[in-house]
């Protein structure tokens, strides 16, 4: 035997480390990057981060080959050629700034209105929320109207949180966790910390889900329901709830609306209102007085049954009774739901009665003390540990805001939020249910050179609050607060494009995006968006006349822009996640982070959020601008970060504030705050109180300390709301009340789907079509690789993920006549497309799935015209309209949930039929022009750099 | 033809926990990542933006389904070098490139001896073993044994680049051939088990089986009726009257 070779054991990583947020997706996780000799040779998982705690995810150990793509822009472009022909010119940033400076002016002196600007993946509303708002347009959102503000909306209006960003599961505690409609995504890392755990403490873990991979792989029982029927699911365990009498009375006397005495007076204008006393507050029958009482006051003992006689002789009847009334009601029993769920009756009873079970026989009891809202100590705190975590698979249904409000009551009814093994909030939540934010941008709020008057996104209370003008006719560009999408707290993105190049309800001269791949995947029905991005009018113009975009790679978009801004790699960036928007808050911590450059662009590019703030300062901007009208961030966005108050002492950041750096949430800007940032890896996180930790919807320490650090205005609780009277309002209206009403069109839809508790309707796009056509249900996911990135043209994880299979189960198969690898047409309404398929047994047998986002179009991400991803990849969006079929009226709505407009993707009814031979896919559009990109290597061997020292 | 060594000091491994793999590839990229520019560098990638993109991987994970009691399941199995403790790949090769570490058992290949005839890889029954196509050389995981040693890096941290990334906590790593240590021990805990062990090349990594979840409580369901009550009466109605009691005490 040879000796051993000598190995060195102690080659050291790197020169050095820099802390700074990962950008690889929406997770934002603190990352440790190993640099030498300005190289990235390493990123792991920071230990001391809240999010992720060391660990790092598949796309985050890939963000080397991100920040290294040939597909990275390389300087500011203006368009030579067609739209879509990727014929540019490079410009300098001074030419690209005058031009942007030039298209925006002169919309901001005439008509606000005519400029659309909408951000996707973006990280950074707080300031591009604020811009827009400076700028004076109402037609500001990003893309949480096509991702999940059901989720958001839905939460915020029944308890004044969510899931994902807003809460999560008591991972350390829970017994018993529920997962819905979770397709590999929102959280990434936390949710696989949280599924660790409870997988090594033998928590049971549900997921009801169409498909069985990934997370609902691991899970003990798999609920393989049918797309769009979660709200049945979820009435049916509520409706045993009910039937065998185990929900938790006291939580919802002293933390729900259950109490409260709805007005029953039919055909009147305050039917299904809350009776209120002169003050307005809420009525209940109080058991100590015998009569009617505030709901409000902390000593009353209200009773949740009986019809009531209020003052004036009416008769009104507690929450508690309508809602048990809905959910006994025999459609919602599991032998009613079992044929739509898929889902058999005996299941659902037993899944009930093990939540039951968990719920009340299997209470944790924290030796905790804690003090309510009204003052009282409570010596012990009392938890139900059963958490429920939902996101796509239940927000991209047209039924998926009532859905998921359902799911929340099923919590509610359980005693389950923020509570000890419960739902746990993460600061700044809890908000008031709904958050006291109103949406701003009716005509009467826009005026030429002047700033909108508050934010453009909100939370309405009723028809007053719609964003109208004076012809009641829409006011803002996506239809957005209108009588299409009352509710609609995150805009809707995905119908900028189709009504900008329609005129409906207006046109618009610039269009102004950043970071949403609108050309290809972001978007419903590609080929008419492309179609409306390259539309002419009689005179031969762009109907969208024209189109300002930022991105950091050469993405289908690209080429149909007019002016291109290169964005910068994530390691190359400033950014704040601030928590005046969306922050990595945990909770038991209220925290946010910064990103910073650390490693230098070797290309001629800016970040997005510097470039937008030059831009304020160019279009003086009141809140950009000095008096003397020099800019007033001269240091770009570290400057904004640091030097922003939103009000006096609140800004960007929470950490380290006050002249010294010692104020925390609340302070004067600190001029070494980003240092402090960088130096604690980044981030900075208040740890909550022990005392503080749960309840923190009626917990008087932490009421107290959220209306210091701002997140409330006054220390009262968060009501949860069963019944919501917002939506009822909207219903009131449409049933011939009060001076603002639906359109004739409109009026019978507001009246069916506003409903203010909540209930299971058929998803749209099903009761439209032939279902005997469309029989089957088709649904995407983003493989956990590239969720929510931009991963497939990433050299390191297109190697896991190229060309994307339709999974179909066995029994299609056999029916269907193919097998593996066979070309199918699969049909919808709109049009068809041609893949191959994989069968599989994991799946829901009417429902058929494929990844999103592997197919790319030739030309784009600088990736070869016979790649994979171009000739196999595919995407459903061809087949999604973003129009509903014509129903009764002839008005065509958009392809959304009635309530908050979020896209239904999942709606989506298809067919399948065998194809002819192999070739490629189908619809395969030209090539798009490239020039401006270096050519691709057709090699790498990374990190043969790093191999120099060793011995 | 390489000798192996007749004993090793320890038996340093990996136990994959197929019970909480999820599958997201966590561990493979960040293999990757680590030796890219490690012992191994570079892993190469040929065609890496082309029609055939592919490159040198020591850590891949399927996922697949199977049936087991008639019951349809998915499993993700992530597949790396299992470290022999009488590999075939080192007693085949020509040169005594491929060779077992004395000290830990670590099977490693000299990069300055290997001369790519790919023997290894035939006699792998594994599949464990990628020939780098531009570098001309095979490459294996190495156990990271640029990470766990090295005194450059926080103690914490010296665990291989896989187990340092999991997010589920999969991924264990330590010595299999003490029976006390964490691994070793939940390995008993939990019956686990070696690959392909009939071939006789005793693997040591060892994989957790995916646990059987145990039958849950279920609350009896509710007593009809009380005396007091008249019969019959619906689900709402004795509702109610729960309701009513319930708050009167």
């Amino acid at each position: 035997m040879s000796a051993e070779p000598v190995v060195n054991l102690n080659q050291p990583v790197a020169d050095r480390v820099a802390k700074t947020t990962c950008y690889m997706c929406a997770c934002r996780c603190g990352i440790d990057v190993h640099i030498t000799d300005g190289k990235v040779r390493y990123i792991d998982g920071n230990r001391d981060h809240p999010v992720n705690r060391g660990v790092i995810c598949g796309k985050g150990s890939a963000g080397i080959m991100q920040h290294y793509s040939p597909a990275r822009l390389r300087a500011p472009m203006r368009r030579v050629g067609p739209r879509g022909s990727g014929e540019f010119e490079e410009i300098s940033w001074d030419e690209a700034l005058a031009l942007a400076t030039d298209w925006l002016g002169e919309v901001r002196r005439s008509d606000p209105r005519r400029l659309a600007f909408f951000t996707g993946r973006d990280q950074s509303q707080s300031l591009t929320g604020f811009w827009a708002m400076q700028y004076g347009t109402p037609n500001f959102a990003a893309h949480g109207g096509f991702c999940s503000v059901n989720m958001a909306a839905g939460g915020l209006y029944t308890f004044g949180g969510a899931f994902w960003e807003f809460g999560d599961p008591d991972w350390d505690l829970t017994k018993y966790f529920m997962l819905f409609g979770v397709a590999e995504d929102h959280a990434s890392n936390p949710i696989k910390i949280g599924i660790g755990k409870l997988k090594s403490r033998g928590a049971k873990v549900v997921s009801i889900n169409p498909v069985r991979t990934g997370y609902n792989a691991v899970a003990d029982e798999w609920v393989g329901i049918r797309p769009g029927t979660d709200g049945l699911f979820v009435g049916a365990l509520i409706h045993e709830l009910f039937r065998t009498r185990q929900v938790d009375l006291d939580y919802l006397i002293r933390y729900t609306n259950a109490p409260w005495l709805v007005i029953e007076a039919p055909g009147a204008a305050d039917d299904g209102l809350f009776a209120r006393d002169e003050a307005g507050a809420p009525l209940v029958w109080d058991k100590a007085s015998g009569g009617l009482a505030s709901g409000l006051g902390p000593d009353v003992q209200p009773v949740l049954t009986g019809r009531r006689t209020l003052a004036d002789g009416r008769m009104a009847r507690p929450v508690f009774e309508l809602m048990a009334e809905r959910y006994l009601d025999p459609t919602y029993s599991p032998e009613a739901v079992a044929e739509g769920t898929g889902v058999p009756a005996e299941q659902i009873r037993r899944l009930a009665a093990e939540i039951a079970h968990v719920a009340f026989r299997e209470e944790i009891v924290l030796d905790q003390p804690w003090t309510d809202w009204t003052g009282r100590r409570h010596e012990k705190m009392i938890g139900r540990p059963v958490s429920m975590h939902a996101m796509r698979g239940i927000s991209a249904h047209s039924n998926g805001f009532q859905t998921c409000r359902m799911i929340h009551i099923l919590q509610i009814l359980l005693g389950s939020i923020d509570c000890p093994g419960g739902f746990r909030y993460k600061p700044p939540y809890p908000r008031q249910a709904p958050p006291w934010l109103l949406p701003h941008g009716a005509s009467r709020d826009v005026r030429p050179d002047e700033p909108l008057g508050g934010p453009h996104l909100g939370f309405p209370l009723g028809p007053q609050h719609l964003l109208l003008n004076e012809d009641d006719s829409p006011a803002r560009i996506d239809k957005g607060f209108s009588w299409d999408a009352p509710m609609s707290a995150h805009g809707l993105m995905h119908m900028v494009i189709n009504n900008a190049a329609t005129k409906d309800p207006y046109g618009i001269d610039v269009l102004f995006m950043y970071m949403a791949n609108m050309a290809w995947n972001s978007s419903m029905n590609v080929g008419g968006t492309i179609e409306a991005l390259t539309r002419k009018d009689e005179n031969g113009d762009y109907v969208i006349p024209k189109i300002i975009y930022s991105d950091s790679y050469y993405s289908e978009t690209v080429p149909y822009a007019d002016l291109i801004l290169p964005d910068t790699t994530y390691l190359e960036r400033w950014d704040c996640i601030s928590l005046l928007d969306r922050p990595i808050s945990e909770a038991d911590m209220a925290a946010d982070s910064i990103r910073w450059p650390v490693v230098e662009p070797d290309r001629d590019v800016r970040g997005f959020q510097e470039v937008l703030i030059d831009l304020g300062g160019r279009l003086g901007l009141p809140a950009f601008t000095n008096a003397d009208g020099s800019p007033k961030y001269p240091g770009g966005y570290p400057d904004y970060i640091v030097n922003h108050q939103r009000k006096p002492g609140i800004g960007p950041l929470a950490g380290w504030r006050g002249a010294d750096g010692t104020k925390t949430g609340n302070g004067a800007p600190n001029p070494q705050q980003l240092d402090r940032y960088i130096e604690n890896g980044s981030f900075f996180a208040h740890h909550l109180k022990p005392e503080q930790a749960y309840f923190k919807h009626a917990n008087r320490d932490y009421l107290t300390w959220a209306v210091e650090m701002g997140f409330r205005t006054v220390p009262l609780p968060t009501i949860f709301q069963l019944y919501s009277e917002p939506v009822q309002a909207f219903r009131l209206a449409a049933e011939g009340h009060g001076t603002r009403q639906p359109p004739e069109t409109h009026r019978a839809r507001i009246a069916r789907y506003f409903d203010p508790l909540p209930f299971w309707y058929p998803p749209f796009e099903g009761s439209l079509v032939d279902e005997a056509l469309y029989p089957l249900h088709a649904i995407t996911q983003r493989p956990m690789h590239m969720y929510h990135s931009w991963g497939s043209q990433n050299a390191w994880l297109r190697q896991i993920t190229a060309a994307n299979r339709l999974y179909i189960h066995h029994d299609l198969g056999a029916q269907t006549g193919v097998t593996d690898d066979d070309w199918v047409w699969l049909a919808s309404h709109l049009g068809r497309v041609k893949c191959q398929v994989r069968l599989m047994e994991g799946v829901n047998p009417d429902t058929v799935w494929t990844w999103n986002a592997i197919g790319k179009r030739r030309g784009a991400w600088n990736l070869s015209d016979d790649a994979p991803e171009m000739k196999e990849g595919f995407l459903l969006n061809h087949l999604i309209s973003e129009l509903l079929p014509k129903g009764g009226g002839g008005y065509r709505y958009s392809n959304s949930d009635p309530i908050t407009g979020q896209a239904a993707w999942f709606d989506l009814r298809v067919n399948i039929a065998p194809a002819d031979g192999a070739g490629a896919t189908e619809p395969m559009f030209e090539p798009l022009g490239h020039a401006q990109l270096p050519p691709a290597p057709g090699k790498l061997a990374y990190g043969s750099q790093f191999r120099k020292a060793k011995t | 033809m390489t000798t192996l060594p007749p004993e090793t000091g320890k038996k340093l491994g990996l136990v994959i926990d197929l019970d909480i793999c999820v599958g997201c590839q966590a561990c493979v990229t960040s293999c990757k990542e680590w030796n890219t520019g490690g012992h191994s560098a570079p892993l190469s990638d040929h065609d890496p933006y082309g029609a055939d993109p592919s490159g040198a991987w020591l850590n891949r994970v399927h996922s697949y389904e199977y049936e087991k009691a008639g019951v349809s399941r998915t499993v993700h199995f992530p597949r790396s070098c299992l470290h022999c403790e009488e590999p075939a790949c080192v007693t085949v090769c020509p040169t005594g490139a491929s060779y077992k570490r004395i000290e830990d058992g670590i099977v490693l290949v000299n990069p300055d001896t290997c001369i790519g005839c790919k023997l290894c890889s035939w006699a792998c029954p594994y599949g464990a073993r990628e020939y780098d196509h531009d570098d001309g050389v095979m490459k294996k995981c190495t156990l990271c044994v640029d990470r766990i040693y090295n005194e450059t890096i926080p103690e914490e941290d010296r665990v291989p680049s896989c187990v340092r990334a999991c997010p589920t906590g999969a991924r264990a790593f330590g010595d299999l051939g003490d029976p006390d240590s964490a691994v070793s021990k939940s390995v008993a805990a939990r019956e686990g088990f070696g690959l392909l062990e009939e071939f006789g090349y005793k693997p040591v990594n060892r994989y957790l089986p995916p646990r059987e979840a145990a039958p849950r409580a279920v609350v009896a369901e509710p007593q009809g009726e009380t005396a007091s009550l008249p019969n019959p009466r619906s689900a709402v109605e004795r509702l109610f009257a729960w309701a009513d009691r319930a708050l009167s005490h």
